[in-house]
């Protein structure tokens, strides 16, 4: 007869058919959290406690993903050390802030990377320069223009821009400007095929920023009589800021450890050298490239060192577009 | 400064499919208009092609005529820009610009049609502010963002926003349907003050509303899914929820559908 009392609340409560199980073989919202309140093993007489199977799979799935995750962290962490435990020292040393590599063999140590950072800079920032444009722009048109069969091509282009190999980019580049044009290997043409690799990154992250946008706002600013090119500038654009802020600086970090085009079109020197259109560049991805063929401790020690400072130039510029992006959206 | 809308057979589509079919009404000025029926009668989308914010939507079109006074909005060479800045609206839930501050997007609408100049802008927000009831609340923290207002709050400022272009005629797409009662009461209020300037035309689901608020009201339904949503009737508010002439209208009133 109690029982009977039990199932007559299960039903009102839970909106329940009525069954002929017992209470504590079904599903109540009491168990959502099964994570092991105290009173698991001591059946509530409305809810009745967790269905055994339905526990057991929970922990199943956490404990899987816990282990996919500690998977992925820890190629990452090993990484992370051991560039930072093996490459630190040469990095507290000033030398290596204020010189570059210029008349140092792979023998001595000393000498420094600022060739190298600098010219990682340049080329980087040169790219991000050419890149944001047409890639923000691009994103745009696809957004807020594009209907029809040119969008979609131009979208598919984007998907297979995206998935080329930076070797083909580099390639490519080299039979147009080497090839083609008969111009030299310069920094510029690094920069182009930089380029190709930067764009399709920029346009998928920031039309997803700008599909975000609600719609509502845009209707807003349409219903005050405001264009829509204004209202995409004033409105969506903004709104979107720190979003493809960070998109394009994710952009700019996968570009700035790209070796394969720099090993074709970027010849390495270790001089300082600024100008793009000058010939030899260096960069770090190079300059590892260079002391990694040497097997003496000097050049060894430098190869981390210069991996080390790539990373950390990654990591400042990620910071610095967080500044910006908090700064740039107006919400104080 | 307000205006007369007059609608002559108008059809309004998505792409092939026919939306809203042979709309003929009159809108007088000064004056509130409801409209009211079942969901996905219509009236909303009605509703927009009076500001042609409907082309907005891939494949909106319409076909008939909207007169604004001796306008044809539809008329060629009219932009839909500038017929927008003359009829204003007002959204279902409040959208105030999220990277704009609380006098940023009252003055949003000058701002971004290129008007400048400090003095103006900071009477014409201290004016929309007033006009929407929402001066006291927010003259202390102008510089705030207005996504931080409550509900309430960000709907007024939203009529305040659409107010500070002075458009002739306010559209009101459910304007207090994300609302609570007290926020309701607040823009009803707003918008019998409003009515002495401007010609308001607002789209309502809660019938008591629609009596409190309007002069006039219209019921729009449709005969079934995918027919298109016809004006079934449209008189002064009192004669539509005391003595409808057609049967639908009195059964959607009393609650016998819909």
């Amino acid at each position: 007869m109690s029982s009977n009392t039990v199932r007559m609340t299960d039903v009102a409560i839970v909106d329940e058919p009525r069954s002929t199980k017992p209470a504590g073989a079904t599903d109540g919202p009491a168990t959502a959290d099964s994570g092991g309140s105290g009173g698991r093993r001591s059946p509530s007489p409305v809810f009745g406690h967790p269905a055994r199977a339905r526990e057991v799979k929970d922990h199943l799935a956490r404990v899987v993903m816990w282990l996919a995750f500690l998977l992925a962290l820890v190629p990452l962490v090993w990484i992370l050390w051991t560039v930072l435990s093996q490459g630190y020292h040469l990095l507290l040393q000033s030398e290596w802030w204020t010189n570059s590599q210029k008349g140092i063999t792979s023998r001595r140590e000393g000498g420094g990377a600022v060739h190298a950072i600098q010219g990682t800079l340049i080329q980087g920032l040169t790219t991000a320069v050419i890149s944001v444009p047409i890639g923000v722009m691009t994103a745009i048109y696809l957004v807020e223009y594009g209907r029809g069969k040119f969008a979609k091509a131009v979208s598919f282009m984007v998907d297979i821009l995206t998935g080329i190999p930076s070797i083909v980019a580099g390639l490519f580049i080299y039979a147009v400007w080497v090839t083609t044009l008969g111009l030299q290997r310069v920094g510029f043409a690094v920069c182009l095929a930089l380029v190709m690799l930067m764009v399709p990154v920029i346009v998928r992250s920031t039309e997803e920023m700008l599909k975000l946008v609600p719609n509502e706002l845009r209707e807003a600013s349409y219903a005050l009589g405001v264009p829509k090119w204004k209202t995409i500038m004033k409105v969506v654009l903004p709104t979107a800021f720190s979003g493809i802020v960070t998109g394009v600086l994710l952009g700019l970090a996968r570009v700035m450890g790209e070796t394969a085009p720099l090993l074709i079109l970027g010849p390495y020197t270790k001089a300082i050298a600024t100008d793009l259109f000058g010939g030899y560049m260096a960069t770090l991805p190079t300059m590892i490239n260079q002391d990694r063929s040497e097997s003496l401790q000097p050049a060894v020690d430098r190869v981390w060192a210069a991996a080390l400072t790539l990373i950390l130039l990654v990591l400042l510029l990620n910071i610095a577009g967080r500044v910006v992006a908090r700064f740039g959206s107006v919400r104080k | 400064m307000a205006k007369r809308i007059d609608v002559s057979d108008l059809n309004v589509y998505y792409g092939s499919f026919k939306a809203v079919e042979g709309v003929t009404m009159t809108v007088e000025p000064r004056s509130v208009t409801a409209f009211i029926g079942p969901s996905g009668c219509g009236k909303s989308t009605f509703l927009r092609t009076l500001n042609r914010m409907h082309e907005v939507i891939p494949g909106g079109r319409v076909e008939g005529k909207v007169m604004l006074d001796d306008q044809d909005l539809y008329g060629s060479g009219v932009d839909p820009v500038a017929v927008r800045r003359t009829v204003g609206m007002v959204f279902q839930r409040p959208n105030p610009f999220p990277t704009m501050s609380i006098y940023d997007n009252v003055a949003a609408g000058l701002k971004l049609n290129g008007i400048k100049g400090k003095k103006k802008l900071d009477e014409v927000v201290e004016k929309s502010l007033h006009g929407a009831n929402l001066w006291n609340e927010v003259k202390d923290r102008l510089n705030k963002p207005g996504a931080g207002l409550s509900g309430g709050q960000q709907q007024r400022l939203c009529i305040a926003r659409a107010i500070a272009v002075e458009p002739q005629v306010l559209l009101m797409d459910e304007p207090c349907s994300a609302l609570d009662p007290i926020s309701t009461l607040a823009i009803e209020d707003l918008i019998s003050e409003l009515k002495s300037k401007y010609t308001i035309v607002i789209v309502t689901h809660n019938m008591q509303q629609a009596a409190r608020v309007s002069d006039q009201t219209a019921f729009f339904n449709l005969a079934a899914t995918g027919k298109p949503g016809k004006l079934i009737e449209i008189a002064d508010t009192q004669k539509i929820f005391s003595n409808p002439s057609v049967k639908a209208t009195e059964d959607y009133i009393s609650g016998r559908f819909g």
